[in-house]
């Protein structure tokens, strides 16, 4: 099959599009960024692309709760396509304030296939705090999404990112593997001697799937991790590369996810 | 019917801060907090719409809504209620109301929406002065209303309906001010305090002298009227020395161009002949802001703004104002660029000063404590910032008690954007007579009129509406999509600029100068709510503002664009070749006046400086053997201390281009300079930073300015930078500005801009001024005072990096490696921080030889393009014993360094450590480079003082002896102790 087209949702306030797409793109996607209301007025569909993204922002300034407001405009307007596209072989993934947006819809988890059901929680950080800083995500569950990755470091940014669900929705999300990425001291906590969980979420949880893995939301930001000099401690790397030799890595570890997402289509 | 829908959340993290932070406050003890949000909706529901309303705006995990009756705790005993003044933009409330619309396909009609507020319920053993005393830290009198209630009184009236609407009464009408046959003195009181209202007060500061007014009336005299009020309001606006920037344009002593002509723009202009063919300047000065070119696909503009005197009392209002009003600068540079890097500087009194002063007599109008203002502006940037997508890296903090009467708040935005755009090139644009004049973004209200604010009576239906309005980043991030990533490459519009001061009375007649003319019909422009008169309209600061030139035939076309993003845009009128600027209002003309006159009618009035000398003598200080316990209190100084609270809470890696960011290495350590790639698919990078240091005013302004500019392109060079494509930007912020002796510290600064820009080759190409930052109050007792802040020059870098990956960090990479100090010591402390901890001034301020630290800096920049540079620190406030701890602190890594073989003059060991003679570098270089840096570094002055090490040991010797023998954790601990718990 060739390069999967992939929907990069913007509109309202999102404003992670540029980089989504080109994180898409550098892995060799096809991917066009679309204005929720070029959906909802027909000027272009779902049913065109075989992954939906929705990228971080600040989507109606997070009023009425991070992610609720633009959540409400595709479930208001767009809800049939929607349901159809992610029943379908299709990808999605949500990204911080994309991730609220899910999670607000009901894409994720969906629990039982509850599609639109809102099962999970995005609170205020424990600080009550945006916070911005490098954290390690253990990824895991069985998902195209998440294949082969391991643990890997990427930024976090926000202010409501504080993963909630009901203990027996913990439960099940655990024994179906629904659980895509947590947070765990890797080499950047260890760099920057923070503590893994940025923001207290339950059971260090950052990022979650839907009950058939295709759908993915993550509080972290993996299309800012795409390059080395995304990293923060590249300088050193570079100096210790250098010394011993070596070149230097060709891109970020946020690859893989998007790599993984192509993957799937071949 | 009014309906109202409450919500509570489980768990709920703001309750929780919200009770750390009150617990302080009283010596009672709060046993239970918890928050419920409330929406008003004013709108003809009917009740079976309730439940999916509710439902919407809830999250059913975490969350209970009702909307039948309140929710409140079993037990409280106080409630603090908090919500808008009727008129300020309630941003949770419109998206509310957006989301109902959606959700029951139905429109509001044009006065009713959502409006929110927020119940705080307490329980404990506080008293009402306890309770009265938490409000006042949760709320703002200017922009917000509270309520204090006992549980019996909110019991009483729980589920009242509260609707802040706004009811003005006044006619919308044009006066006609008589000012034909008035005396001098009469027309210099409408000039000083404005034009009177029927009820004998008068409507706010005109801010024109005499000399203007006269010449205002000479001018009416000849047209053979009166003027409208709005004409009067429409001139003294562009005539502002906020708009006309007089102090630097007129003639000063025998400075007949005046002052920005001769020196600051004259040295651009040098520079730029002489770089020739090399000249990366695209366009200075006149747009709103400056260009450079970035590669031979892209253009880049920055510009930065002051936002003092609005965050002096509302910080987190004038603050997020700022730096979404700064955000638009970009968006109308050319033909509109991406805003994509933003930079912040603040200067504050002494947090922890809680004495308080008073704008008005007898103890009344008290100013926003140090904590507050700080606190709020820190804040308003984060959420201006953040929600509009525009990474915050680089930014400042500096502390000195003279910014107690008014903060500076320093705010800028770079923005990228094709160097073509549809052919043409992108900075050039030009309103063709018959375009329409089309505002887009944001609608109209009483905001920001004169900067004044009006009384308010508190939950009062029948209020005025305010004058301090919160910014909404999300309308203008609509716009911004919109207009710089759409409309823009359809060339849909001709010229476009930004609503900033003076609203569409500037930005209307500032773009009718590239046609000839306008004529705007004033009843056509969209407003928040009804009753504004036409002069408020016209010169109305409302934000989120852009204004454009669209050509009839692309109207069609530009306007179904808007309409499909969510973007409001209104033909308000035309562009013409009349030469005049012509505003009707409900078919009646109500400005009629030559567009000559308009910007150019404004009499010179030439100023008069006076030089003055200070001295201030050497402070005798103690000479301690071990300065081990003065390094860490140095660490530890507001002016040095780590701010990496701000740092982490300000999105540094929004859009993807991060190369260098604020925090540093193992240590996190505050850098100087930040580099980011604003094109994803490019290796180059923006690399930007900034110097300021007011101290150094205290004994001269010249060498203030000069270390200014120094410390702003030292840093850069340190990370990268090539200084032959490096820009600055100037922001003045100064005092008192009619007074001969403040006129003669300005133009020493501004000399020294001239000479030191073109030393270094570095042009000016964006500036901004302020140049009466002062406070008239009283203070704890009653006295008059008046605070002036020093006069303040912030120098901002930016220059573009061929290749991101040879950025150099601040941190010390590996043991083993060598410390070099580049550049000369010498003995001037005249104005340092390490004076400051001692409460001195000093004589001896740091002056900067600019030949020789060009070369120096050039030979630096090869060493880095030949990667041998493995960690760089410029050497600015707390001199080099606080470069040296930095640059083991963000290594982790211990050092080892002898100040004997150190270049320059210099006899005691503390001076050597912390003198701030500028050119300055610390650097650590791998042993294996040692010889090929060194040879590279030939003909400078500079010298190998030490080697990293791998335990944590920070040893400073002298003479055999060791003056430091410190812990790098301690340090750390020292340096971050400050601002712990910001």
């Amino acid at each position: 099959m060739a390069a999967p087209n992939v929907l990069v949702m913007t509109g309202y306030g999102i404003n992670c599009d540029e980089e989504t797409k080109f994180a898409f793109e550098k892995a060799g996607a096809k991917a066009k960024i679309v204005h929720i209301n070029d959906l909802t007025d027909g000027h272009d569909r779902l049913s065109n692309y075989q992954i939906l993204a929705f990228p971080g922002g600040f989507s109606y300034g997070d009023d009425t709760g991070s992610g609720n407001a633009f959540a409400n405009r595709v479930r208001n307007n767009l809800w049939e396509e929607t349901r159809k596209f992610v029943e379908g072989d299709h990808l999605a993934i949500g990204i911080c304030n994309g991730f609220q947006i899910m999670v607000n819809l009901g894409l994720v988890p969906a629990l039982c296939g509850q599609y639109g059901d809102r099962q999970a929680a995005l609170a205020h950080n424990d600080s009550a705090r945006y916070h911005v800083r490098w954290v390690d995500l253990e990824f895991g569950g069985s998902s195209p999404w998440t294949t082969n990755i391991g643990t890997i470091s990427v930024p976090v940014a926000h202010g409501e990112g504080k993963f909630y669900v009901t203990h027996s929705a913990l439960m099940r999300l655990k024994e179906k593997g629904m659980i895509a990425a947590k947070y765990v001291s890797g080499e950047m906590c260890q760099y920057q001697n923070l503590p893994p969980n940025p923001n207290g979420s339950l059971e260090d949880v950052a990022g979650i799937l839907d009950e058939s893995g295709r759908l993915i939301g993550m509080m972290p930001h993996p299309e800012r991790a795409i390059d080395f000099t995304h990293l923060p401690n590249w300088p050193l790397l570079k100096e210790k590369l250098k010394r011993e030799g070596k070149p230097l890595p060709a891109e970020g570890p946020g690859m893989k996810i998007f790599r993984n997402a192509v993957e799937y289509f071949k | 019917m009014p309906a109202k829908i409450e919500i509570k959340t489980d768990n709920d993290t703001r309750a929780e801060v919200r009770r750390a932070k009150l617990a302080p406050l009283s010596s009672g003890k709060i046993s239970s907090l918890e928050i419920v949000d409330v929406y008003a909706v004013d709108a003809e529901l009917a009740e079976s719409q309730l439940p999916a309303v509710a439902s919407m705006l809830t999250n059913p995990v975490t969350q209970k809504s009702s909307y039948s009756k309140s929710l409140f705790p079993d037990n409280f005993d106080w409630v603090v209620e908090i919500g808008f003044l009727p008129g300020v933009t309630d941003n949770v409330g419109t998206t509310a109301r957006e989301g109902i619309e959606d959700l029951l396909n139905a429109k509001f009609g044009s006065v009713q929406g959502v409006f929110t507020s927020q119940r705080t319920f307490l329980s404990g053993t506080v008293s009402k002065e306890d309770v009265q005393r938490f409000a006042d830290t949760l709320y703002n009198p200017v922009i917000q209303r509270v309520a204090v209630k006992t549980k019996d009184e909110f019991l009483h009236e729980a589920d009242k309906i509260v609707i802040p609407r706004v009811k003005l009464d006044t006619l919308p009408v044009a006066d006609i001010v008589n000012i034909l046959d008035l005396a001098d003195d009469e027309l210099a009181v409408i000039g000083k305090s404005g034009i009177a209202n029927s009820d004998g007060t008068r409507r706010g500061p005109l801010a024109l002298d005499i000399t203007y007014m006269k010449e205002i009336q000479a001018y009416f005299r000849n047209k053979g009227r009166n003027p409208t009020d709005l004409e009067l309001e429409s001139i003294a606006q562009t005539w502002s020395e906020h708009c006309h920037h007089t102090i630097f344009a007129d003639q000063i002593d025998d400075i007949t161009d005046g002052l920005f002509k001769h020196y600051i723009k004259r040295s651009t202009n040098e520079i730029r002949a002489k770089k020739g063919e090399k000249d990366f300047c695209v366009s200075v000065f006149t747009d709103n802001a400056g260009g450079i070119i970035f590669d031979e696909r892209f253009v880049v503009c920055h510009k930065v703004e002051t936002h003092n005197s609005p965050s002096a009392l509302d910080p987190f209002g004038g603050s997020i104002t700022g730096i979404v009003g700064v955000n638009r600068d970009p968006m109308g540079f050319g033909m509109g660029s991406k805003p994509f890097l933003n930079q912040y500087g603040f200067c504050f009194a002494d947090p922890n000063d809680e004495t308080i002063i008073y704008k008005g007599k007898n103890y009344t109008q008290p100013m926003l404590s140090p904590r507050r203002i700080m606190d709020g502006v820190i804040d308003g940037v984060n959420v201006g910032g953040n929600c509009s997508g525009i990474p915050t890296p680089q930014g400042f903090l500096f502390f000195d008690q003279r910014y107690k009467g008014k903060p500076l708040v320093f705010v800028g935005t770079a923005g990228l954007i094709p160097r073509t755009v549809n052919g043409k090139p992108s900075h050039e644009k030009t309103a063709m007579a018959g375009d329409y004049i089309v505002m887009v973004g944001g609608r109209v209200g009483k905001d920001g009129i004169h900067g004044a604010t009006f009384s308010s009576e508190a939950m009062d239906s029948g209020s005025p509406a305010t004058a301090v309005q919160i910014g909404d980043p999300i309308t203008q991030k609509k716009e911004s999509d919109a207009i710089v990533k759409e409309a823009r490459d359809l060339g849909l519009y001709n010229s476009i600029t930004d609503n900033g001061a003076g609203g569409l009375s500037c930005s209307v007649a500032e773009m009718a100068k590239e046609c000839g003319g306008c004529y705007v019909k004033l009843d056509q422009v969209p407003l928040k709510y009804p009753g504004l008169a036409p002069w408020e309209t016209w010169v109305s600061e409302s934000q989120e503002r852009m204004t454009l030139s669209v050509p009839k035939d692309k109207w069609a076309a530009f306007s179904d664009l808007m309409k499909r993003r969510g973007v409001e845009a209104t033909i308000i009128g035309e562009f013409t070749d009349s030469g005049k600027c012509v505003v009707d209002y409900n078919g009646k003309n109500v400005m009629d006046v030559e567009m000559d006159f308009l910007h150019d009618g404004l009499p010179e009035r030439p100023m008069k400086s006076q030089a003055t000398m200070t001295f201030h003598k050497e402070p005798s200080l103690e000479e301690l053997d071990d300065l081990t316990g003065t390094l860490y209190k140095m660490l530890a100084r507001q002016n040095i201390a780590s701010f990496e609270f701000i740092s982490m809470q300000y999105d540094h890696e929004v859009q993807g281009g991060s190369v260098l960011k604020p925090l540093q290495g193992r240590g996190r350590v505050n850098a100087d300079t930040t580099v980011t790639r604003p094109v994803l698919d490019s290796n180059k990078a923006v690399i930007m930073s900034q110097g300021i240091n007011p101290k150094y005013s205290d004994i001269d302004t010249y060498h203030m300015a000069a270390c200014a500019i120094d410390t702003a392109v030292r840093n850069a060079v340190a990370a990268g930078a090539n200084l032959e494509h490096l820009a600055l930007l100037d922001n003045f912020c100064w005092c008192s500005s009619n007074e001969p002796e403040r006129l003669g510290q300005l133009k020493n600064a501004v000399m020294a801009c001239y000479d030191y820009a073109t030393a270094y080759g570095t042009p000016f190409v964006s500036g901004k001024d302020s140049m009466f930052n002062d406070f008239k109050g009283f203070d704890a007792d009653g006295n008059p005072i008046k605070i002036s802040v020093p006069p303040t020059l912030l120098v901002s870098s930016f220059g573009v990096m061929e290749d991101s990956k040879k950025a150099v960090s601040l941190d010390a990479k590996f043991a083993g490696d060598l410390v070099y100090v580049l550049g000369e010591t010498k003995n001037e402390l005249g104005g340092s921080e390490y004076f400051a901890m001692h409460e001195a001034t000093g004589a001896f301020v740091p002056e900067v030889d600019a030949e020789k630290n060009l070369k120096l800096y050039k030979a630096l920049s090869n060493c880095i393009s030949e990667e041998l540079v493995a960690s760089a620190q410029s050497v600015h406030k707390g001199g080099l014993g606080v470069a040296l701890a930095k640059t083991a602190m963000g290594g982790l890594l211990g050092m080892e360094v002898c100040l004997d073989n150190l270049s320059g003059m210099f006899w005691r060991d503390d001076f050597t450590l912390y003198s701030e003679s500028q050119g300055r570098v610390v650097v650590t270089v791998a042993p294996e480079n040692k010889d090929k840096f060194e040879k590279l570094m030939e003909g400078n002055f500079f010298a190998r003082v030490g080697v990293v090490k791998e335990d944590k040991s920070f040893v400073v010797k002298s003479a055999h002896k060791v003056v430091i023998n410190g812990d790098v954790d301690e340090m750390l601990k020292s340096y971050k102790s400050t601002f712990a718990g910001y």
